[in-house]
């Protein structure tokens, strides 16, 4: 059975200038030991997909779909039900781990909290564990490091315990939520072969969230583009970076900073900025930043197109985005 | 440091005043009345005889009780009603804040004499009202701090590990305001000793012939032109109480928040 399999997400915040489409219509599955990245720029609903996954979004606001996990619909358990759930079968990394420890309680104590609370385990045993867990994680000499506290430990460091926290309970998800944004490059890497290490062993899914489609394309088998709260391209990683077909997604690599690039010339961006939440256009929503934009995509919603083998793609001009190339588009 | 020193010199008048005080505070000698200060008497006897030192160290013992007893009343009352309003969130923090403003509105001491008024003088009541006064304050400023932390990520990481709002309140959020709320505590310790000063010079408080610095007060008022060192004696000892307990709570945030002491 799939493992996790959400249909049409949506998820409606209520704000003072009345009600924001965070999320929109979004299905996706994942099977067991699969790994999918999603993708897009602040702001695109991302972080809110992950959040909804979790039962974790502030209380006002609604969301509507369903998100089944082994068959169970999430959205219909109690906050109870939710709180065994969160962290034993499902766990997330957070993107500051700076502060995202507790920094009155030991790192030791904070990772042994879950193993008390799900597994029952006696303080001995946790504390085996715990022990076992930051060896495992790559902070070297356990023992002593165990009674440190947060502020003791280095940035790369307390992702390291974040991530035993968030592995300990060994859930079947682990939802990493921009883990490497706040750190710095050589760390990033270190820390994003630890998460694909540890994924592999434990044959747990990943759900890897990232505005980096180079972080993206190392790490994950599946992609989902999202941009104004609803998925734009959906496919395997190798098919799509073989074929960016969504002119969104052709800007996003078309942005990337490369290095060897002649230094008079300039970043590319993509012109303009995200939708507002609040007050989304009838049609697709890329079409203000869009350089294949007509009429048509202002008006109707774009349909979902299969370009090739489980590649979809949400566009009016799927033929001609897929003609030109990414240096024409955006430049 | 300074206040710490003040606040101890007078746990210790406290202290030795159960077992044991250099005159009676209670025995009245006419013949000894107005006495100057002397080796028998350290500070004279008042207009009944009463050895004046005594009563102070008596009273001190007195306004202790009373402030302890309060702002513990108004500590775990308000703290659990602020930490409550913060974890719920909705119409219980919407009930408990409400509630709060509306007893803000009524002076401090105003509503106090009005609940001694109803209640009846003595030494409990003052106890009573004075400790209702201290549970919004601490429920106001639990719940604001509460609410900052809740927001903070270790909060969402710890609830992405599956813990519940009871857990996590006193797991996460407790131990990271409990520096604010001791030192709001010392803070309204010497509120707590004014008040009760005031209420008994009031005649609201403890009753004769318990001594009390507020009721020393006020009977050597009417003898100000005769003896005005009767007056300045307990008007001291409060002045000390307050200032040595202000300086004990500026002194504890230095320590406990230093994140505070820092921008100084």
């Amino acid at each position: 059975m799939t493992l996790l399999s959400v249909q049409d997400l949506t998820v409606t915040l209520a704000t003072n200038d009345g009600p924001a489409r965070a999320v929109r219509d979004l299905s996706f599955t994942l099977e067991k030991g699969e790994t999918l990245g999603i993708v897009g720029e602040s702001g695109c609903g991302k972080s809110m997909a992950a959040l909804a996954l979790m039962g974790l979004l502030p209380s006002m606001s609604k969301t509507t779909g369903r998100i089944n996990l082994d068959g169970k619909n999430l959205l219909e358990k109690t906050e109870t039900e939710m709180c065994r759930i969160r962290g034993n079968r499902m766990a997330m990394i957070f993107q500051e781990p700076m502060t995202s420890l507790n920094p009155v309680h030991t790192i030791g104590h904070q990772i042994m909290e879950p193993l008390r609370l799900h597994k029952g385990l006696s303080d001995d045993d946790a504390h085996k564990e715990t022990i076992r867990l930051l060896d495992r994680v790559g902070i070297p000499n356990p023992k002593a490091r165990i009674d440190n506290y947060p502020h003791q430990l280095s940035g790369g460091q307390r992702q390291r315990v974040m991530i035993a926290i968030a592995l300990s309970c060994k859930p079947h998800i682990l939802i990493a939520d921009e883990p490497t944004t706040a750190l710095d490059v050589t760390i990033q890497d270190q820390i994003l072969d630890l998460i694909q290490t540890l994924v592999r062993e434990d044959g747990m899914a990943l759900i890897l969230i990232s505005h980096d489609l180079g972080v993206i394309s190392e790490n994950t088998e599946k992609i989902l583009v999202m941009y104004g709260g609803a998925a734009v391209e959906t496919g395997r990683t190798d098919r799509i970076f073989e074929e960016l077909v969504h002119p969104y997604t052709q800007g996003l690599f078309a942005a990337m900073p490369r290095l060897g690039r002649a230094r008079s010339k300039r970043l590319v961006t993509i012109p303009g900025t995200v939708p507002d939440l609040i007050s989304l256009p009838a049609g697709c929503t890329f079409t203000d930043r869009c350089p294949l934009a007509t009429d048509i995509c202002r008006e109707t919603p774009p349909p979902v197109i299969e370009v090739k083998g489980q590649h979809f793609v949400a566009c009016h001009h799927v033929e001609e985005a897929r003609a030109r190339k990414t240096e024409e588009l955006f430049s | 440091m300074v206040g710490g020193t003040m606040t101890l010199f007078l746990l210790i008048c406290a202290a030795i005043s159960l077992f044991w005080t250099p005159g009676s505070a209670y025995e009245i000698v006419i013949a000894n009345r107005f006495l100057p200060p002397s080796a028998d008497h350290w500070l004279g006897t008042d207009q009944f005889g009463r050895d004046i030192a005594s009563m102070l160290m008596t009273g001190t013992q007195n306004s202790i009780v009373v402030a302890v007893v309060a702002v513990s009343i108004g500590l775990f009352i308000g703290v659990s009603l602020g930490l409550l309003a913060a974890a719920r969130r909705g119409w219980t923090e919407e009930i408990i804040m409400r509630l709060s403003d509306f007893s803000f509105a009524f002076p401090a001491i105003l509503s106090a004499i009005m609940l001694t008024a109803i209640l009846g003088p003595g030494g409990v009541n003052s106890i009573l009202a004075i400790g209702l006064y201290n549970i919004p304050v601490f429920a106001r400023l639990t719940r604001g701090s509460a609410n900052a932390i809740w927001t903070r990520e270790y909060v969402m990481a710890a609830r992405a590990s599956g813990k519940g709002r009871l857990r996590i309140t006193f797991e996460h959020i407790l131990p990271n305001i409990l520096s604010i709320i001791i030192v709001q505590a010392t803070i309204l310790f010497a509120i707590a000793i004014l008040a009760e000063a005031a209420l008994s010079y009031l005649g609201l408080g403890t009753q004769p012939p318990e001594p009390s610095w507020g009721r020393m007060l006020n009977e050597a008022q009417t003898l100000m032109f005769l003896d005005p060192m009767q007056a300045i004696y307990p008007g001291l000892a409060i002045a000390i109480a307050v200032f040595g307990l202000n300086l004990l709570g500026d002194g504890l945030r230095d320590v406990l928040d230093p994140r505070l002491s820092r921008k100084r």
